[in-house]
């Protein structure tokens, strides 16, 4: 029988997002399971109960019986206490888990002998990307980021020359070049700003710069790739003079955007107080490490407070400020984590703990805690440059271009020399004749050839084919010459049958290779 | 008509031949080029049939036998689709070669112009040269059109130990022309010429067998070379001028042809006669290449309505056809999707790759069919460049003339093979009906690319589905 996928609504206070959207409920469907969706789900991400039936799914009026019927239950935030109680045993649940800082709910969960997949536990490996919903939410986190700081910042972004003056452009400083940065200065730089961007991994500075921005580095030589394609901590030194250069970019910037995070610690702080108090009255600060504790000293998660003249934006919830574009971009990682899950496209799940991805995501099967899982074997970082590959030597036959070599030049003349003189010595006059006729035709042929158009060598072909025909002379003259009339035993007949159907056979040849080759050229124009 | 006006018409007709191929380095020329050649080709045969060397007895033979021609011609050619191009002209090849060999027989059993001394033994040789060209080119172009029409499988025949068997060949053929040259009379002399031509008739087959389906354009120029040399050999026979001169413009076209085919696939010609991809030698080189640098990650597949919308919102679009544009006939709604995007905007240009297909141009004659005009159409050096800011790069039913590997892994089979390199533009998309490899059996890493999309399907279904899209 086939599986139902349950999608409540979210109950964490402000939460806009919702699991599944109406078109990805069709996909799930197609993957032959039946999909419920608890009433008013969607309906702060502008999803209404109507456009989910119309997709197919069953609207269940509230969330006990929502719960209630689902073997496997879609979540964007990490379930309640309350909730973990509605559900039945042996539910499948994905959702974000946080599983480090959950350990409660992780007990919890597994004394229920559910199967959760923790959609911030998805490796990052390439093959996991359509399905790392991380990065999904860190896109949209970015981008709001700049929009919030655009809505705070009373100048605008873009430099002009108005009939009132002229508008200097503002400059945005971003910190940390991960997905949530990268979105973030492609936003700003989209917007007019002259944008500059700072990591600790030198690799993304191809990437800054492909998007527009400027790449400030720290001068202090340190490698700060971590595992999984996140940064690390990083050394005093190295410390010391990042904020050097933060200091200096923070008397300069109108707009820093904060994004820098370590795996499983709480944020680095970057931006001190002293570094607010250099900025210019009016500037913005928008700390998208707010939840982690904040990458700013006088950040207030949740909060948009003003402190020296500054805003410092500490919103945790960016992603769900933009409901509807998080929740299709949500759903469809979860859609693309159950194709995974579901191979067989029979609603039935398969969690396959051999499966890199799907063992990285599976936080507790079947009410055992399994995590946190081994590590990956494969980094996936994106930026890392392959090995430069030494151009593979093109081994042509012959290059077009370049001159023959002296001495292959030296040969080809020998050898032809050798092939004339042999020729001359031997060979009847007659025979002569013609063959210089011969050797001439074939360097004109030689040189007409090669101006042909590329785009006409079918014609080309089809021409020559039919100039070829020619051979029917050959058969013309045998037919019937003036001075056999009573020659000794000449075959006359059987010469005649022969090259009557050689005629027959270069007609063909020459009366369609020309119309076809009229019919083919009469195609092409301008 | 006087022998020295027959002379004088045969070289207007060979300088109408040459002017003929002349005219075809720019489109806008081509056909007056054609024009050029039926004129030639008229006045050689009129100056012949009223000429000395045929006489009042031959005249309802010739009329005859040039009607039949010119009826069963003029209808395939009329018939004929231009995605069937390939084959006709393999056809059309083995008409030559076969006309050659007849030609050539009844020559040498045409014993009404008694040769003496060495004038006799070029006569052979020159005889013996034309029949074994002749019957290579017949035997060799007859099953290149059962290959390009599908009546033969395109998986290349390889027996074991066929260089031997063709070097055996090659002994026996120049043994038999010792014994030819030395026989006393036509009928003694008539068994080693059998011979040799059941061998050169074998060996053409063995030849064509021998080769992959993606060098097939190489085979059809160099069977169109051979009808050339076919004909100048019969030239030399005959002791006419004008069949040499021709046979010589088309001998070195279709070596040329040959070369250019050769040279964009980065192979040897000897290599490509020698046997397809896949012989023994190359396969081990492309399995152990596998086992290191097997693509790794994940296909991402693609629906018809995304691709038209990727399409939509691109401002730059290159197409890149292959030989699977051809089989789906597809090139029609190619045209259908190029037209409506250029009307909207978006700049569509095609990049053809000189073996795409199954002849040289083959792909350039179906957009012409299709009336894409020729001048958005470019070649590999003229567009490769300009991948890097092309917004989407579509691929329609091509494998390995897209492959990177040819580029980036020095064992692959292909390597140094030019390609069109796609996955420099932003966003790939390869139509194509599953996830098999191309002709040269090696897997194309293009597919795992992060920034390539596939399009699984029958390229005329998926491209119709695309041009719904667009539409709405």
């Amino acid at each position: 029988m086939a599986l139902t996928i349950g999608i409540p609504r979210e109950t964490f206070a402000g939460e806009k997002r919702v699991a599944t959207v109406p078109d990805v409920v069709q996909k799930l469907l197609k993957l032959g399971f039946a999909v419920s969706v608890e009433s008013g789900a969607g309906a702060d991400a502008n999803f209404g109960d109507d456009s989910y039936r119309a997709a197919g799914a069953e609207i269940a009026a509230d969330a006990a019986s929502l719960w209630a019927r689902s073997d496997i239950v879609f979540k964007v935030r990490a379930p309640s206490e309350t909730e973990v109680g509605l559900m039945k045993p042996d539910t499948t649940l994905v959702s974000f888990i946080w599983p480090a800082q959950n350990s409660e709910l992780m007990k919890l969960l597994a004394a229920k002998q559910a199967t959760v997949l923790a959609m911030d536990s998805v490796p990052r490996l390439s093959r996991a990307q359509k399905m790392d919903a991380l990065s999904s939410m860190a896109n949209i986190a970015g981008y709001r980021a700049v929009v919030e700081a655009a809505h705070h910042f009373g100048r605008f972004f873009t430099g002009q020359i108005t009939a009132a003056g002229k508008v200097p452009p503002a400059k945005v400083f971003v910190i940390g070049a991960g997905v949530a940065g990268l979105a973030a200065l492609g936003a700003a730089v989209g917007l007019g700003a002259i944008v500059r961007a700072n990591d600790t991994r030198p690799e993304v500075a191809d990437q800054v710069k492909s998007m527009g921005a400027e790449f400030v580095g720290v001068d202090y030589v340190e490698e700060g790739e971590g595992v999984g394609g996140y940064a690390r901590t990083m050394s005093a030194g190295f410390l010391k003079a990042q904020k050097e250069a933060f200091a200096k970019q923070a008397k300069d910037v109108d707009i820093i955007i904060t994004t820098a995070l370590i795996p499983g610690k709480p944020a680095p702080r970057l931006i001190t107080t002293e570094m607010v108090q250099s900025m210019r009255p009016g500037s913005v600060i928008v700390d998208l490490a707010a939840e982690q504790g904040g990458n700013c000293e006088l950040t207030e998660p949740g909060q948009v407070v003003v402190r020296h003249g500054v805003t410092i934006i500490g919103y945790t919830d960016l992603p769900s400020r933009l409901a509807k574009q998080s929740s299709t971009l949500y759903a469809t990682n979860l859609l693309r984590l159950t194709e995974e899950l579901c191979k067989t496209k029979d609603g039935r799940i398969n969690v396959n703990m051999d499966d890199d991805v799907i063992r990285g995501a599976t936080v507790i099967k079947q009410g055992e805690v399994t995590w946190p899982p081994p590590p990956p074997k494969l980094s996936a970082a994106p930026a890392k440059p392959k090995q430069a590959k030494p151009p593979v030597e093109r081994k042509l036959v012959h290059t077009a271009g370049g001159p023959m070599s002296n001495t292959v030049l030296a040969t080809l003349f020998g050898m032809g020399a050798l092939l004339f003189w042999a020729v001359g010595a031997y060979a009847p006059p007659a025979f002569l004749s013609h063959f210089t006729v011969f050797v001439l035709a074939c360097f004109i042929g030689y040189m007409v050839i090669w101006n042909v158009a590329a785009t006409l060598h079918t014609p080309l072909m089809s021409v020559t084919n039919a100039i070829s025909s020619i051979v029917a002379i050959g058969a013309l003259v045998q037919l019937a010459p003036p001075d056999m009339a009573a020659d000794s035993g000449r075959p006359g007949g059987l010469i005649l049958g022969l090259a009557v159907v050689a005629l027959v056979l270069t007609a063909i040849n020459m009366f369609g290779g020309f119309a076809v080759t009229r019919r083919m050229l009469a195609m092409f124009r301008k | 008509m006087t022998a020295t006006l027959t002379s004088v018409s045969y070289l207007a007709a060979a300088i109408l031949f040459i002017l003929s191929l002349n005219a075809l380095s720019h489109p806008a020329t081509a056909r007056r080029g054609n024009a050029y050649g039926m004129a030639g080709m008229t006045i050689a045969v009129l100056a012949t049939v009223f000429g000395p060397r045929v006489t009042l007895a031959a005249m309802p033979w010739i009329v005859g036998a040039l009607l039949v021609g010119a009826v069963i011609g003029l209808v395939a050619a009329r018939r004929v689709q231009m995605t069937q191009m390939p084959e006709l002209v393999a056809l059309m090849h083995s008409l030559v070669g076969l006309a050659a060999m007849l030609v050539g027989f009844a020559s040498y059993i045409d014993t009404g112009m008694p040769l003496t001394g060495a004038e006799k033994a070029i006569h052979e040789v020159e005889i013996y040269i034309g029949i074994l060209i002749g019957a290579v080119t017949f035997s060799g172009s007859l099953v290149a059109f059962g290959k390009l029409s599908g009546r033969i499988g395109g998986k290349p025949l390889l027996l074991p130990g066929r260089h031997w068997i063709n070097l055996a060949g090659l002994l026996v053929v120049i043994w038999q022309g010792y014994v030819f040259l030395n026989a006393p009379s036509v009928s003694a002399g008539m068994l080693p010429l059998a011979i040799m031509t059941g061998v050169a008739l074998l060996f053409g087959i063995h030849m064509v067998m021998a080769i992959g389906g993606a060098d097939m354009p190489v085979v059809v120029s160099m069977l169109n070379s051979y009808s050339g040399w076919a004909a100048a050999a019969t030239g030399f026979m005959l002791g006419n001028d004008l069949l040499i001169v021709t046979g010589a413009l088309v001998g070195s076209s279709g070596a040329i042809l040959s070369y250019i085919m050769c040279r964009a696939m980065n192979r040897h010609f000897f290599h490509v006669i020698a046997g397809g991809f896949g012989s023994d030698d190359t396969q081990k080189v492309g399995a152990g290449a596998m086992g290191e640098g097997a693509p790794a990650g994940e296909v991402t597949a693609i629906s018809a309505a995304e691709t038209a919308d990727l399409l939509r919102d691109a401002r730059k679009v290159i197409i890149v056809p292959g030989y699977g544009m051809a089989v789906a006939q597809a090139q029609h709604t190619v045209y259908e999707i190029t037209k409506l995007l250029r009307d909207k905007g978006v700049n569509v240009r095609f990049a053809i790759h000189p073996v795409a297909g199954r002849m040289p141009g083959h792909m350039n004659v179906l957009l012409a069919e299709a009336k894409v005009p020729y001048d958005i159409v470019f070649e590999l050096d003229e567009i490769n460049e300009d991948f890097a800011n092309t917004d989407v790069a579509m691929v329609i039913g091509a494998n390995d003339i897209v492959n990177p590997a040819a580029l980036e892994d020095p064992n692959s089979p292909i390597a140094g093979m030019p390609v069109l390199e796609v996955w420099n533009a932003k966003t790939s998309i390869v139509m194509k009906r599953s996830m098999a490899s191309g002709y040269a059996g090696v897997e194309n890493p293009l597919f795992y690319k992060e920034n390539n999309h596939m399009l699984f399907g029958d390229a005329k279904k998926m491209l119709d589905e695309v041009l719904g899209a667009l539409k709405d």
